[in-house]
């Protein structure tokens, strides 16, 4: 037997498959045959059976579906029955055309993007050097889920839990929004603070609970973010930088401006752009305010 | 002093690229010192389309310059970049960009259509895609280009995906505007074909007269078979 030299292209998907048989075709995608499409994929799919590749479900149920297409063919329109489900008229061999249109434009766009991904490399932003060494520590991973909250103030409960044999009963005194400007004034005379730190002073379980739902309210009023440093680390709470002063608000004062804009302690303004991607991180520039 | 130049000497010393709101803070700021002049004062609150305005006229001047870099805006802030063509003698300078290595394929294909249509849901990805997505989502949510923003209003409610900054970063984009043929891709209008072709011409599937009930205006049996369904 001969010698076969098999050139055998890595497919994304059935729709890449068929593109690049379309494409090997030379025919317009509203042109072409799908009957002999259907021929070539399914030889295209025992070929990588030979080469015991494993072959995604995907491709068989395009297989199908191409089959299914062929198959109608056979029968003269008065006879064929409509697919249960199927809506009238709908045609699957013009669905299949549509997805395939479809995909081949996002996959030229995605061709764009890699262009754009290679000049990018080859772009060098005018940046002094220092900020190298200031963003070694990597920037707070933000993103604290409502999950890592309820831990974190489980744990700060737990203090109430071990002197609940006997206790006074008073009065609760604490309001939500009264906890809500304490959170704020503490926030803006220390910039950040602990969550821990929140609850230092809290004498009872529903001085927690109060503390803790002024946090959650204030979160979402989107006035606070959250941030871990690493996992399991301490959750640390500030200003989100752009948020609409709340009334009752300390405003915020004068020199606070240029240090918002200028650098914040933790996160020498946002790192640029090769360190940024040093420490990629998932949602890293969040606090970045570029993102506004 | 004209309001580009400023721009001008800030853009060149800056840390960092910066934002129209950091650039209006500066402005403010400058404005706040005690030797602040007229001029300071009277630029203490630009607006930001002012902002926009002379930023972009001055990066058209250096554009038209033809130096070797440009006033370049990405994700919304704005700095001095080199021209990629003088990337052989920067790299030489400073080594090699530290970037995570390119992105495959299957990743920029699922980026590129969260990007057109996001919000959007894994299921609608795969959909076009016509593959499971999931290893795909996982490593492009790992880079942080894609974030979950939300949730469809569908059963289930399930996430939406959108690009984050570092993504408008990444590919050195201003914002998704800016994105390669935005208004064609946001929605595709795909012209359905007056009949798709599944029959090969001339080798019917079928015998003519079986062909014909369906077709019986039709020009050569055989070639032009009407669609299955018989379509409007």
């Amino acid at each position: 037997m001969a010698e076969y030299k098999v050139q055998f292209e890595v497919f994304e998907g059935p729709l890449d498959l068929l593109l690049y048989l379309i494409k090997k075709e030379e025919v317009d995608i509203y042109q072409v045959n799908l009957t002999k499409l259907a021929t070539q994929f399914i030889e295209y799919i025992d070929l990588m059976r030979q080469f015991d590749l494993e072959i995604a479900g995907e491709f068989l149920v395009m297989a199908s579906t191409l089959m299914y297409i062929k198959s109608r063919e056979l029968l003269p329109v008065d006879q064929q029955v409509a697919a249960e489900g199927e809506e009238e008229g709908e045609d699957p061999r013009w669905e299949l055309i549509r997805q395939l249109v479809e995909y081949k434009k996002f996959k030229d766009a995605a061709a764009q993007l890699q262009t754009l991904e290679a000049r990018q490399e080859n772009i060098f932003p005018r940046l002094p050097g220092k900020l190298e060494f200031e963003s070694a520590a990597p920037p707070p991973k933000p993103d604290v889920s409502i999950f890592d909250l309820l831990n974190a103030v489980n744990v700060v409960l737990r203090r109430f839990e071990k002197r609940d044999d006997s206790r006074e009963i008073f009065e609760d005194k604490w309001t939500v929004s009264e906890k809500i400007e304490f959170i704020l004034k503490a926030i803006a005379e220390r910039g950040r603070v602990l969550f821990v730190e929140l609850f230092e002073s809290a004498a009872s379980r529903s001085e927690v609970v109060c503390t803790f739902l002024a946090l959650l309210e204030l979160i979402r009023l989107k006035q606070l973010v959250c941030a871990q440093d690493e996992e399991f680390g301490e959750i640390e709470i500030r200003r989100v930088e752009n948020a609409a002063p709340t009334v009752g608000t300390p405003a915020p004062a004068a020199p606070e401006l240029p240090r918002e804009g200028g650098s914040d302690p933790a996160h020498p303004g946002a790192p640029p752009e090769p360190v940024l991607h040093q420490t990629v991180q998932p949602g890293e520039a969040p606090e970045s305010p570029r993102q506004s | 002093m004209e309001l580009k130049f400023i721009l001008e000497s800030l853009l060149f010393s800056a840390q960092k690229p910066l934002s129209i709101k950091e650039l209006r803070e500066v402005f403010a700021a400058a404005a706040a010192a005690e030797d602040a002049d007229a001029t300071a004062d009277s630029l203490a609150k630009i607006k930001d389309s002012e902002l926009t305005t002379a930023l972009e006229q001055l990066a058209r001047e250096h554009e038209s310059a033809a130096r070797s870099y440009r006033l370049a805006c990405v994700a919304g802030a704005w700095q001095f970049v080199s021209q990629p063509e003088y990337a052989p003698w920067l790299k030489a300078l400073v080594g090699q960009k530290i970037r995570p290595p390119r992105l495959s394929q299957p990743a920029l294909e699922t980026l590129a259509i969260i990007a057109y249509r996001q919000p959007i849901t894994r299921a609608e990805v795969e959909q076009i895609r016509g593959v499971n997505v999931d290893a795909v989502m996982q490593t492009i949510m790992e880079r942080g280009l894609v974030e979950a923003v939300g949730r469809a209003e569908v059963v289930g409610r399930p996430p939406t995906y959108g690009t984050t900054a570092l993504f408008l970063e990444y590919f050195g984009l201003r914002g998704l505007d800016d994105l390669p043929a935005a208004d064609e891709l946001r929605k595709i209008v795909v012209q359905k074909p007056p009949a798709p072709v599944t029959v090969e011409p001339g080798l019917a599937t079928a015998p003519p007269e079986q062909l014909a009930l369906g077709n019986e205006e039709g020009g050569k049996a055989g070639t032009s078979e009407q669609p299955a369904t018989g379509s409007p």
